[in-house]
Parts: C-alpha cells; sequence; structure tokens
C-alpha cells in the first residue's frame, strides 16, 4: 500500500526536490509516515508526477544523509527515523483547547495576522526563562 | 567520466546559411537536458548532427566519446525521435513494434510491451492520434535501450494532457534504463519540469547553458524607481534592461546578495530568464543586418 503521495505546486518558487522533502518531513511530524515504511520508488514518484528521476533520487539523498531513511539496494527506500515528538498523543487534546481559544480571539475581532502575532510574542515569552 | 555528448566549435552550413555555428558544448552522461531556442536556433541540426544524420561542416562532435560518422556503431546506442514521430503509417502498431525490433541489435521486448499496455496492436499507426503515435515511437526508441536518447520538440501537436502522459511515459522509461536525454522543445514549463540542465540556442549559437536550479539561483529581477544604473552591488552583469514610465526593471546575473534597500529583488522563472538571454537587444552582435525578427510560437 502506498503511504505517501507527492503532490508539486510548480508556482511555489521551491525547488521540486525540496518540496519532495518537505512533504516527507511533514508526513513524518504527523506522524502518517512510521519507522520501516516504504517510501514510493523512484519509478513511481516520476510515472506519477512526470519529473525528472534525477530530482527524487536528490530529495531521498538529502532525507538518507539527514539520517531520516535509508535507501537498500533494489528494495526501496525506507523510513528510518521519525521526526513526530513524543508529545504527539497530547496532540488532540491540545488542539481542542486551541479551537476553543481561536474561537473566543475572533469573537473578539482579531483577525489572522493579529492572532498569529499574538501566538509567535506569547511563544516567545513562554520560551525565555527556559532558555535562560 | 566521458561526457555523453559534446561538441567544439560545431557548424552546420545549409547551402549558404549557417544552421549551427561555433556551438561547443558539453552534455554529462545521465544529465536530462532542455535544448530550447527560438525556431531555426538550430537545435534540429544539433541533433541530426549527433545522431549521425548529418555531417558537421565544421568543429567536431563526439557521442558517447567516439565519432558518429567514423564508428557508426556507436549509433547502436543513441536513440532518435525525429519531430512528427515519423513511421510507416500503413504498419499495424505490432508490425511496427516487429520492424523496430529487427532492425535494431539491442531490443528490450518487455519494457516495449509495457509501455505499449494501451495500444491495440492490430490499430493502424496512420489511424492512432498523434499523441497515441508519438508514444509508440517513444516506445519503439526505448526498446533499444539507448544510452542517449534525443528527442526533437516530443511535445508538437500534443494537448497538454497528452504532453503529460507523454512526459510520465518517459520519466518511467528514463529511471528505467537512465539514459542521458536531450529534448529539444518550445515548452517552457514542461523543460523545467523534467530536465536538470538546459541548453539555449538562438541563430546557430549557444547563448547560454547550464543546471536548471543554479541558473535559477544566479539570476534575478530588480524593480525599482527609474534612474541612471552605476554599478549594483552584488550584480555581475545585466542581462536585460526594460523600463517603462517612472519603474525600472532589471534581469541580472548575481554574484552576491544584493542588499540595496532601491530594489525590490525577485527570484525569476525558467522562461523568463532563457527570453532574456534571446532578447533582440543582446541578439544584434555580432552582425546587425541579420535583423531576423524572433518568433517564440508553443
Amino acid at each position: 500500500m502506498r503511504v505517501l503521495q507527492f503532490h508539486l505546486d510548480p508556482s511555489s518558487g521551491v525547488a521540486t526536490y525540496l518540496q519532495i522533502v518537505q512533504q516527507v518531513k511533514e508526513a513524518l511530524r504527523l506522524g502518517t509516515v512510521e519507522v520501516g515504511d516504504q517510501l514510493p520508488t523512484v519509478r513511481d514518484v516520476v510515472a506519477d508526477l512526470a519529473i525528472n528521476p534525477n530530482t527524487v533520487a536528490k530529495a531521498y539523498r538529502l532525507l538518507e544523509s539527514e539520517g531520516l531513511v535509508v535507501a537498500r539496494q533494489g528494495r526501496g527506500t525506507f523510513v528510518s527515523s521519525t521526526l513526530a515528538p513524543p508529545s504527539l498523543h497530547h496532540h488532540d487534546a491540545l488542539r481542542a483547547e486551541l479551537e476553543l481559544w481561536l474561537a473566543s480571539a475572533i469573537r473578539a475581532g482579531l483577525d489572522d495576522e493579529s492572532i498569529r502575532a499574538l501566538i509567535s510574542a506569547t511563544l516567545r515569552q513562554a520560551r525565555r526563562p527556559a532558555a535562560a | 567520466m566521458t561526457p555523453a555528448l559534446s561538441a567544439w566549435n560545431l557548424g552546420k552550413r545549409f547551402h549558404r546559411v549557417w544552421g549551427l555555428r561555433h556551438c561547443t558544448l558539453t552534455i554529462p552522461e545521465g544529465a536530462i537536458v532542455g535544448l530550447v531556442g527560438p525556431n531555426a536556433a538550430g537545435k534540429s541540426a544539433l541533433l541530426a548532427l549527433a545522431a549521425g544524420l548529418l555531417a558537421p561542416t565544421e568543429g567536431s562532435l563526439a557521442v558517447l566519446g567516439r565519432d558518429p560518422l567514423a564508428e557508426p556503431a556507436v549509433l547502436a546506442e543513441v536513440g532518435f525521435l525525429p519531430q512528427g514521430a515519423p513511421l510507416y503509417r500503413s504498419f499495424t502498431v505490432s508490425q511496427a513494434t516487429e520492424f523496430a525490433r529487427r532492425t535494431n541489435p539491442r531490443w528490450d521486448a518487455e519494457i516495449v510491451a509495457g509501455m505499449l499496455e494501451r495500444l491495440s496492436p492490430h490499430t493502424k499507426v496512420g489511424t492512432l492520434s498523434t499523441g497515441d503515435r508519438t508514444q509508440l515511437a517513444l516506445a519503439l526508441v526505448l526498446g533499444k535501450w539507448p544510452r542517449l536518447l534525443l528527442l526533437d520538440e516530443p511535445f508538437a501537436g500534443l494537448d497538454p494532457f497528452a504532453c503529460r502522459e507523454f512526459l510520465q511515459l518517459l520519466m518511467e522509461g528514463v529511471a528505467l534504463i537512465s539514459p542521458t536525454v536531450v529534448i529539444a522543445s518550445h515548452v517552457m514549463a514542461d523543460i523545467e519540469r523534467v530536465c536538470d540542465g538546459v541548453v539555449l540556442l538562438a541563430e546557430g549559437r549557444v547563448r547560454l547553458e547550464g543546471q536548471v536550479e543554479s541558473l535559477l539561483e544566479s539570476h534575478r529581477v530588480l524593480l525599482g524607481p527609474r534612474r541612471p544604473i552605476g554599478a549594483i552591488r552584488g550584480v555581475r552583469e545585466i542581462v536585460r534592461e526594460r523600463h517603462s514610465g517612472r519603474q525600472l526593471t532589471l534581469l541580472v546575473e548575481v554574484d552576491g546578495p544584493v542588499l540595496d534597500p532601491s530594489w525590490v529583488v525577485e527570484r525569476v522563472s525558467l522562461e523568463e530568464l532563457l527570453l532574456a538571454y534571446i532578447s533582440p537587444d543582446r541578439l544584434r552582435t555580432p552582425k546587425p543586418s541579420e535583423g531576423i525578427p524572433l518568433q517564440w510560437h508553443g
């Protein structure tokens, strides 16, 4: 079974191999792919997206150099490490609380920009004592 | 490693007109290179020279390290798909396949059969759509397991859907066989999608050559108020200058960051970059009398 399907945004200005790298990392962070899962083969990806096989190989090499995947000769590329934080199972509860908070922020009339700014500023402040 | 294709001062004259001249380039093995440029740029001439169909008027070229005219045996390793995918129209798909099998010393029936799954073997080539005929021609050229694959305007006459299908098939074949590929084309979006290198020809000469990624990294568009331009820190060369009213737009090659806040710095698309290198004021040299207007048809 395919665990991952890549998609390309040609207008993003991000190099194709980096888009693939980002999508693998995102899947690792969200836990949608796990250690031991096989990434789509180069041939599958190029037949799907009509891109240069060298591009896919380059993306996989970069992921390998970062220790996230291993290439096994003749068998494919497999996930060897995860980016999912150990706290992944807390996400659902935290997300529910965040949704409540966002609802009150929107009621208070904050736009998206202000909400992001407020979250970033609060996050910076919360992290500061820990870093000192 | 021997380059897949190299040319030194290569020139080809057709009667009194030079179709290609002073062409020096190297295409490394394993690369997928887009050969782009306006009509009559010399793209087809270069491919026909590489395929051993034409003899150079001056200069020389090496295909997989050998001279294709002196050692025609090398051509068994070169796959050439000419413009319009010419095939015998009265043959059926299976007859065309059999013909290709018998006329090529190396043949991989499995890869060809895999690529032709969609086509009925009894259909006459002449009744196939352009898209299907191009796919058939591609399958037959990949069947000889080429180390160098030359495609002359393979997207001509294909609608966007057939074009994408062709590219998927081509890239799947490339993943399997790992040949060096040279694609002559006007279609920029597809070149950007599949090629890691690009060679820009215009009026028979190489105007720009390099890795797509590094070319995009080394060029920027600068926008700013119109003013006399002096040296700009970070800019190696101004490729194209345009102004409208009070606005000035420069397409530049950079050798460092442009930090001057009076310029808005933007990334450049491959199409814009290539068009800038063949803009009429750059092509004016060396003979301004040959003012043939360039046409960029897609």
